[in-house]
């Protein structure tokens, strides 16, 4: 059976209906919209927590999100091996509630970034990238003023050593360098999975890259990946 | 009652382009000497208790839990008794 999506609203979410739209209407799969001060997942099988600025970025991007009352369910479903993908605001939500490791600081820009970026799949032995080819270069938008992520030396080995690196920036030919780095993430990092390989959250909106009518398809490979591998 | 007084600095370790971008402005202001420039917060609320030792316990949790990230951020802060 096909996996039953979840897509949280916070306020201030501004990719929840991208979300569900890509994932309903143009990928014919169940979804529904779990409220932020809901406790009950409603059986779903994957939850998104999607992009925005939830609670208007205050504090800290993510930080108060992080203790909506959906979030207590959403942490302990993850705990229990739930599968949850955290896209843009939703990755910084997944740092501050801690159930992936790091920060998201601001652009070395300073400047709020919005365009088109290549993205190479470095580790294709997820739940959420079997079934695409290892360095395989994906084609998402990005749209974000604190995404350059940052982890101390520490953290940075235990990322590389456990493979937990799933996603970096590159240009269109798959090559990991500077100018291919859109905000100073360390490595090139634009996504990261947990140890246990079932929490993943990225900068890149891949339910923004669903509608080949829009000119980009590349989306819709991650979540039909997810799919079957549900299925499997 | 005490007033507590909460300044978030970031840790020394992580880089704070939004300090860097200010200090460029006080170059093309002229100011030459300013150097090391780092932004941080500053946070007041009042707790509502009688005993200092309780007070001091609620605002260690409060910065840990939710006004600091630890990754990020360090915090100190003042206590003051009002009436």
């Amino acid at each position: 059976m096909k996996p039953k999506f979840g897509v949280v609203v916070f306020p201030g979410s501004n990719c929840d209906h991208d979300a569900y739209y890509a994932l309903k209407k143009i990928l014919g799969l169940d979804v529904t919209f779990l409220w932020h001060k809901d406790t009950d997942l409603q059986n779903c099988d994957v939850i998104v927590l999607p992009g925005g600025f939830s609670y208007g970025d205050y504090l800290r991007t993510g930080a108060i999100a992080r203790f909506s009352p959906i979030m207590n369910s959403v942490i302990e479903f993850s705990q229990n091996g739930g599968r949850l993908i955290g896209i843009c605001n939703g990755f910084q939500i997944l740092l501050e509630a801690q159930l992936l490791p790091g920060v998201l600081l601001k652009n070395k820009s300073l400047q709020f970034v919005c365009k088109d970026v290549y993205l190479s799949v470095e580790n294709n032995d997820t739940f959420f990238t079997k079934g695409l080819s290892r360095n395989e270069v994906l084609k998402f938008p990005i749209a974000h003023g604190e995404g350059n992520y940052f982890a101390d030396d520490v953290t940075l080995k235990s990322l590389v050593e456990n493979n937990q690196i799933v996603f970096k920036y590159t240009s269109v030919d798959g090559v990991t360098d500077n100018d291919a780095n859109p905000n100073g993430s360390i490595l090139n990092i634009a996504g990261i999975v947990n140890k246990e390989g079932n929490v993943l959250g990225l900068m890149p909106h891949p339910e923004r890259a669903c509608n080949p009518v829009l000119g980009k398809n590349d989306g819709s490979l991650v979540f039909n990946a997810i799919v079957k591998n549900f299925m499997n | 009652m005490f007033k507590a007084i909460v300044i978030v600095k970031r840790r020394p370790s992580i880089l704070d382009p939004q300090g860097m971008a200010v200090e460029k402005g006080a170059k093309h202001l002229g100011f030459n000497n300013i150097k090391d420039t780092r932004i941080g917060k500053y946070v007041e609320f009042t707790v509502d208790t009688k005993v200092k030792s309780a007070a001091e316990k609620e605002v260690s949790e409060y910065c840990g839990k939710l006004l600091i990230n630890p990754n990020l951020e360090d915090y100190e802060y003042t206590l003051e008794e009002i009436i």
